[in-house]
């Protein structure tokens, strides 16, 4: 079952890398998204309070969801992702390959996202370096599981691209207000590191609720 | 091109809903959390907000929402036995 | 319609037109005084928008995991109930936190916990309305996700900083004020399964409708 994860994520990798189109875009849009923040909330250099936090995750959040429609918009063009549901593999697996897939890709984002952002809105995001991989990880993933779920769902959809944000957002609103919370509590001062330790548990138990009914329900929902 | 156009408009309206809700914070502290309700017999003088208003508001809005919604289902309803009446017809016609 | 359906709406109805007696007669609470009687019309309304969520989620699962065009029918009903309790629970809660709180709304746990379950339900019917072909699918693995929700929904009030009441105002009610509440209470319940049968019933002449188109293509 590993096995077949991996193949999975090995594929994907392989193609993203070779024309880098997903990461490009949505990468792009990520910072148009940022700097939209910027212009919008920076009044003669000053950043409004805690601004950075929420603006991070708005970023991550949407970069996200054009990440995914782009990238099953991609299986579905070369009708891959039928051939991947007829190929002998445990459906679980390919949803795990295909939520990996989708987390570096993002984690790849937020490796420019952060100092951008940290930058823009004078931030100090860096301070706590691994907490806040933690946090990004785990909230990453959260999102991220629901979003492959979601779009795989939609692949064979009308209205799939508007039906995406309509059905992921009110899904993973706690996962976007745990990460916001625990990054700016990260971006205070004084930090008080059980109450990041919190919001971290916090994700992790949703991460482990949201992964385990999407593994539980991949298979009935991708079958005709 | 469609899911950009979507995503910018829930942008747009999130910093709108973002500075409107700036302007709502109240000024004093906050009341702290009821753990229980404590009755009391006689309504002392009232020098804020008139709650009647609100009070009538809101077992009207339930009252009106709820008649609303028996009128949508049964309107509904009747839509569809008139179409299956006219096809069990049709049916009955045709054999 | 089943034979139960008219004997318990007029109950029913008898039962609403009796609960603002109840309710006038129950006492002012000490410090929210006349407003605080939207509570006998917003916790049960707020009960009856969990149970629905909760409906809809084991029926959904039973539709996915079992195929049962029932259990889909079942589902679709109770995700439109969903919104319909989810709007009065919406409404009549910030129209007493105006006076009681002071702000008509707060980002607080239960309010927005509340507010994105009532989405989901929202998200749920776009779905099964625009979706296509394959939506009832769709809609049900969302609505195991929105059934998620509602234990956290439920509790977060009692673990989390919010001025909104703790679940522990429930079972401390004083006898004059909890006999307004569980009246209420009853009412909407009765109320919930009514609406939910005709909902179904609803479905159920559609499906009969479409059966009936195809038998006529043949």
């Amino acid at each position: 079952m590993i096995k077949t994860a991996w193949l999975v994520l090995k594929k994907d990798l392989t193609v993203e890398v070779r024309s880098l189109e997903i990461a490009y875009t949505t990468l792009f849009f990520a910072i148009s998204c940022v700097l939209f923040f910027a212009f919008a909330l920076v009044k003669e250099g000053q950043a409004p309070e805690d601004g950075a936090a929420g603006i991070l995750w708005i970023a991550i959040a949407f970069g996200g969801t054009l990440a995914l429609g782009r990238t099953f918009e991609r299986e579905r063009q070369s009708e891959t992702l039928r051939a991947l549901l007829m190929a002998p593999a445990a459906r679980p697996a390919i949803y795990v390959g295909k939520l990996l897939g989708i987390v570096a890709l993002l984690v790849a984002a937020e490796i420019v996202l952060v100092p951008l952002v940290a930058f823009l809105f004078q931030a100090p995001l860096l301070s706590h370096p691994f907490w806040l991989s933690a946090v990004l990880l785990t909230g990453t993933i959260g999102f991220a599981a629901v979003g492959t779920l979601f779009s795989a769902m939609l692949v064979r959809a009308r209205s799939r691209d508007v039906l995406l944000p309509v059905l992921l957002y009110p899904i993973t609103v706690p996962v976007i207000i745990a990460g916001v919370r625990a990054t700016a509590a990260l971006l205070q001062p004084d930090v008080e590191l059980a109450l990041v330790r919190f919001w971290v548990a916090l994700l992790i138990a949703l991460d482990v609720v949201f992964v385990t009914l999407a593994l539980w329900t991949f298979e009935p929902l991708m079958t005709d | 091109m469609r899911a950009l156009v979507v995503l910018l408009l829930m942008l747009s309206s999130l910093s709108a809903s973002a500075a409107t809700f700036r302007q709502q914070q109240p000024e004093s502290q906050p009341p702290k959390q009821t753990d229980e309700f404590v009755p009391i017999s006689q309504l002392p003088a009232q020098d804020q907000l008139p709650a009647a208003p609100l009070l009538v508001i809101a077992y009207a809005f339930v009252w009106l929402v709820l008649f609303a919604y028996v009128v949508s289902v049964s309107r509904r309803l009747a839509k569809v036995q008139h179409e299956v009446t006219r096809l069990e017809s049709d049916i009955a016609k045709r054999a | 319609m089943p034979k139960w359906f008219i004997p318990v709406a007029a109950v029913t109805a008898l039962m609403f037109a009796a609960s603002p007696f109840l309710i006038a007669n129950a006492p002012y609470e000490a410090t929210m005084g006349l407003v605080q009687k939207i509570f006998y019309y917003h916790l049960p309304s707020a009960w009856v928008f969990l149970l629905s969520a909760i409906v809809c989620g084991i029926a959904s699962a039973r539709f996915l995991f079992g195929g049962s065009p029932r259990q889909d029918r079942l589902a679709y009903a109770a995700a439109e109930l969903t919104v319909l309790f989810g709007a009065i629970v919406l409404v009549t809660g910030p129209l007493w936190a105006r006076k009681a709180w002071g702000v008509w709304w707060q980002w607080d746990v239960r309010l927005t916990s509340s507010l994105m379950g009532w989405m989901v339900a929202w998200a749920y019917l776009l779905v099964r309305k625009y979706g296509g072909p394959g939506s009832d699918k769709l809609a049900a693995g969302l609505a195991l996700f929105g059934m998620a929700n509602v234990p956290f929904v439920y509790i977060s009030v009692n673990y989390w900083r919010t001025i909104h009441p703790a679940t522990s105002v429930v079972p401390t009610l004083p006898v004059d004020m909890g006999v307004a509440l569980w009246f209420a209470v009853a009412c909407f319940l009765l109320l919930f399964v009514l609406l939910l049968r005709l909902r179904v019933y609803l479905e159920e002449q559609r499906t009969r409708l479409d059966a009936l188109y195809l038998s006529l293509d043949e």
